[in-house]
């Protein structure tokens, strides 16, 4: 495997159990992931887009092994998680961590500010004295832009914007080479957005950092990404480099979603060509045959609903998952 | 369908676990010979309690013993009393319809008092009428039951000599104990009403039945009141235990001749056999009641049926 | 194509400008929600604590200011009507008993046992209930179903006959009663601790704990844990209330402490059969019962609004 990619995915599967009746026996699955293979390579920020509940935050846990996979192959800096046993995973959790999508949630209400950040330099062992842990600390605070003196309140006591930044300080603590970004921004208002935006690839370059970003919001996405890549029920449908993506869509629901993205220019706008979706999205305990997005395609064929596509590189660097590209 | 079995199972376990405890009485302070001799003991030789021992069996291995005890309590045979020279069966089963007189009485007694007191004061929240009724709530559900009868004994037997205050017989020797065995749970009642029918007053179903014009009566019986029961039976079905409970100091008090009351004598006579057959039966008829209580409720309420 | 550009200069592009916390809650400025402010607003509450406070100090100072020995039994004074009546100063000032036993110290005294088992086994049902609701919640699988099968078992099954019937066989006695009480206690503690741990265990804090490579067993107690204290701490309010009423109850019936020990509930069947001749030997005790139950009510409820008002439905 090339030095330059720090995260492989090999036909990953996350599939949830549907258990029901008087045995709990198990009647179904929620085919959350379902045979999704991409690299991350170093230094790179991975955009991962879909609507909700295509897998993409799944897969992003996944990879952290947050769930268990229940195939499929998630490598690490050279190391095949699965083989690592449940200790070893907890020690390499030094080097990949995630931030949260809901900065209330995500912190202990009970915790001081300054404790949060210090556990994890505890749990793994990173740091001495109490000194030594204290100047660390500080250090992140002062680092993801957080006023040091604060690092004895609580989490209620801050805005969400600066949640989100503790929860960055948190991250960052071990000094990890990979982080997943799920949804990090999404639970803030605009005007946050673009600070932790901002701050997010501020540390990337000054850190060496890599990143999975989690979105549903392409055009935010799209700032922050090297390549970008889009789900759907549980499937990769389209992934290349953030600027092809946008201007040579390859995949029709690509397209839609672009699509969708407002134009702050009303004449433009309203002149715009619009590609709608029909109908809802299947159940993902109950994927349509053939390609996922035959169901809502505009496009879709008879070959669709039946032959799925293969996830090919239509262009160099360029991979899409349909028969029409 | 399945529930039932689930249900059905549950019962059996804790008639099980009552049995276990039960049977289990004799031996937790070691010799059942001895404790069931008591006293005569000293007047008897070693080898004449020997022969006891071997003569009830209790020489056996204790699983033997619990399969026989269980096998000849389903032929209701619990022992004999040797202080009521009775079968221990006969002297709780005599016992068992004045218990049931009582708790039914006091059952009744709460659903009347306690649901439309809870109803009015969700009507009218906060008024007088709701203040003094969650006081008394609040003291009804802290007072222990024996001291209220006390003090109902003082005050309407002793000093106003209104009511009799032992025994049983005529419809004035029942008020007094069914009083005081359903004051804990018209207490408890009431709140539950109060607090349920507060919650559903207020919620967007009725607001929207209030908007379409539908008069305040109608909104309060028909909408509130009818969902607002469904929290209330569910609680109307642990009461059971509480009024089981709760009747053993009942009948001790007012001397009211029920199992309860049997239970407590014969735990200060060692009539461990009549204590052993009076538990027992009475969780029988707990876990049947609630069975029941539960089975019909599932029949009620379709979440249940199809649910968990 | 759209240009949404994040670092235009009408954001508040400064990524590090550290703004100021926001205030806590809603609190107004002008009314403090610390414990001692908050529990004198409320009338009940205090009176309730006061009344609590009154016991308390009866129990732990009992050999001091109890007047005589409550064990001594002096037949030539037995059934002398409460001293304050007929003017005979503090001398037997509320009487005394059957046994010429001054009721005021064995009400003194009784404070002392009704405390001792209601809080005793409330810390054993307490520990054992937290504990099982802990693992329980978190690790679910067996331990799980087999402690929900116990909680769907014990029902509402009282208790308190179970209770009556092994104390009948061990003998009465206050450490019997305690572990009796505290043994029959625990399930609905593990009940309410579970379920507030399957409720944070999906909480974010608790998952990013794990991503942070935590253990186990500190995610439970360190991050679990302080957030469960709350409802934890009400029922045992609640607990104790009920313990100190299981104790007169079963002492009432001769089952409880030994028939010398001053319990209120023993008072209680004592004076009974001299209802309408000397109602100083059962009115005292019941009122201490009553009395302290109530205030330990109240107090409770006006705890669990303090801790969290959300618990206003769980309990």
């Amino acid at each position: 495997m090339s030095d330059n990619v720090l995260v492989r995915v090999e036909d990953l599967k996350v599939h949830f159990p549907i258990r029901a009746g008087l045995l709990n026996r198990t009647v179904g699955a929620v085919k959350a992931v379902d045979g999704v293979s991409f690299d991350i390579m170093k230094g790179e920020t991975l955009g991962l887009v879909g609507e909700s509940g295509c897998g993409k935050s799944t897969t992003g846990r996944a990879i952290l092994r947050l769930y268990e996979p229940t195939s499929g192959q998630v490598v690490f800096r050279g190391v095949d998680l699965a083989s690592q046993g449940v200790e070893g995973v907890r020690r390499t959790r030094r080097h990949m961590q995630m931030i949260f999508q809901d900065p209330y949630a995500s912190l202990n209400p009970q915790m001081r500010v300054g404790e949060i950040i210090a556990r994890p330099l505890r749990t793994h062992g990173l740091v001495k004295t109490a000194r030594e842990e204290r100047e660390l600390v500080a250090d992140i605070m002062q680092k993801v832009g957080l006023n040091v003196g604060f690092r004895d309140r609580f989490p209620h006591e801050f805005s969400g914007g600066q949640r989100q930044r503790i929860g960055i300080a948190r991250a960052l603590a071990t000094s990890p080479d990979f982080i997943v970004c799920d949804e990090p921004i999404s639970a803030l208002d605009v005007s946050i957005q673009a600070q932790i935006v901002n701050l997010l690839e501020q540390l990337r370059e000054e850190l060496g950092l890599t990143y999975l970003f989690i979105a549903h919001d392409l055009s935010m996405v799209r700032y922050l990404s090297t390549r970008v890549g889009v789900m759907y029920l549980g499937k990769m449908m389209e992934l290349s480099s953030s600027d092809e993506l946008y201007d040579n869509p390859l995949h029709p629901y690509t397209k839609a979603l672009l699509s969708a993205i407002p134009i702050p220019d009303p004449p433009l706008e309203r002149r715009r060509q619009r590609t709608l979706l029909s109908g809802d999205p299947p159940s993902p305990a109950n994927p349509p045959a053939g390609c996922r997005f035959s169901s809502r395609c505009p496009i879709a064929a008879e070959h669709c609903r039946s032959v799925e596509p293969e996830f090919r590189e239509a262009r160099t660097g360029h991979w899409v998952a349909c028969h029409f590209a | 369908m399945r529930y039932i079995v689930r249900r059905l199972l549950q019962s059996l376990i804790v008639v099980f676990g009552v049995s276990v405890v039960a049977f289990g009485m004799l031996f937790m302070t070691g010799d059942p010979a001895e404790i069931i001799l008591g006293d005569a003991t000293d007047r008897m030789t070693v080898a004449q309690i020997e022969e006891f021992r071997v003569k009830m069996g209790f020489d056996r291995p204790w699983y033997v013993q619990y399969a026989s005890f269980v096998g000849n309590a389903l032929q209701g045979d619990f022992g004999y009393s040797f202080i009521r020279h009775q079968p221990a069966y006969e002297v709780i089963t005599d016992k068992l319809p004045a218990t049931i007189q009582l708790a039914s009485f006091a059952f009744v007694l709460s659903l009347v008092i306690s649901i439309p007191l809870g109803v009015l004061s969700a009507i009218r929240p906060h008024k007088p009428l709701d203040h003094i009724a969650t006081v008394l709530a609040l003291v009804g559900q802290s007072i222990p039951s024996f001291w209220l009868g006390i003090l109902l004994i003082l005050f309407f037997g002793v000093y106003l000599k209104w009511l009799p205050i032992s025994g049983s017989g005529t419809w004035q020797h029942l008020v007094m104990p069914g009083i005081t065995l359903a004051a804990f749970p018209i207490a408890r009642n009431m709140r539950l009403t109060r607090s349920s029918m507060l919650d559903f007053m207020q919620r967007d179903f009725v607001r929207t039945a209030r908007a379409k014009g539908i008069s305040e009566t109608r909104v309060v019986y028909a909408h509130v009141l009818r969902n607002s029961l469904l929290p209330i039976v569910t609680s109307i079905g642990l009461e059971l235990g509480f009024l089981l409970g709760g009747s053993v100091i009942t009948e001790t008090i007012f001397g009211w001749p029920g199992v309860g009351r049997e239970i407590v004598s014969a735990i200060g006579s060692k009539d461990f056999y009549v204590v052993q057959a009076g538990v027992i039966m009475l969780a029988l008829i707990f876990a049947a009641v609630n069975l029941l209580i539960d089975l019909t409720y599932s029949l009620i309420d379709p979440r249940i049926r199809y649910g968990s | 194509m759209t240009e949404i550009d994040p670092t235009s200069e009408n954001q508040l592009a400064a990524s590090s400008a550290p703004d100021a916390p926001q205030p806590a809650a809603t609190t107004p400025a002008s009314r403090s929600n610390r414990f001692l402010p908050r529990l004198l607003r409320s009338k009940a509450a205090t009176i309730s604590a006061v009344i609590f406070l009154v016991v308390l100090v009866a129990a732990v100072a009992a050999p001091w200011i109890s007047p005589t020995d409550p064990f001594a039994i002096k037949l030539i004074q037995r059934l002398k009507p409460p001293g304050y009546m007929n003017g005979a100063g503090t001398t037997f000032w509320l009487g005394t008993d059957a046994l010429g036993r001054d009721v005021l110290s064995r009400i003194i005294y009784g404070a002392r046992v009704s405390l001792t088992v209601g809080l005793s086994a409330v810390v054993i049902s307490g520990t054992i209930g937290l504990l099982v609701g802990l693992l329980s919640g978190y690790f679910g699988g067996l331990i799980d179903d087999i402690f929900m099968r116990i909680c769907d078992v014990q029902l509402s099954f009282p208790t308190i006959l179970l209770a009556l019937t092994i104390m009948a066989v061990l003998g009465s006695g206050l450490d019997k009663l305690i572990l009796v009480l505290g043994l029959t206690g625990w399930v609905q503690y593990g009940r309410i601790v579970r379920s507030q741990v399957l409720s944070l265990k999906n909480d974010e804090f608790v998952l990013a704990a794990r991503a942070t490579g935590e253990r186990q067993w500190r995610i439970i107690f360190q991050h679990i844990l302080p957030n469960i204290w709350s409802p934890v701490i009400v029922i045992a309010s609640f607990t104790v209330a009920s313990n100190i009423v299981a104790e007169a109850s079963l002492s009432f019936l001769g089952v409880g402490v030994p028939p010398s020990v001053p319990s209120w509930g023993t008072m209680l069947a004592d004076g009974r059969q001299y209802i309408g001749v000397a109602d100083w030997l059962t009115i005292p005790a019941g009122l201490a019962i009553s009395l302290t139950v109530l205030s330990i009510n109240i107090l409770g409820d006006w705890l669990r609004d303090y801790l969290d008002p959300r618990l206003k439905n769980l309990l």
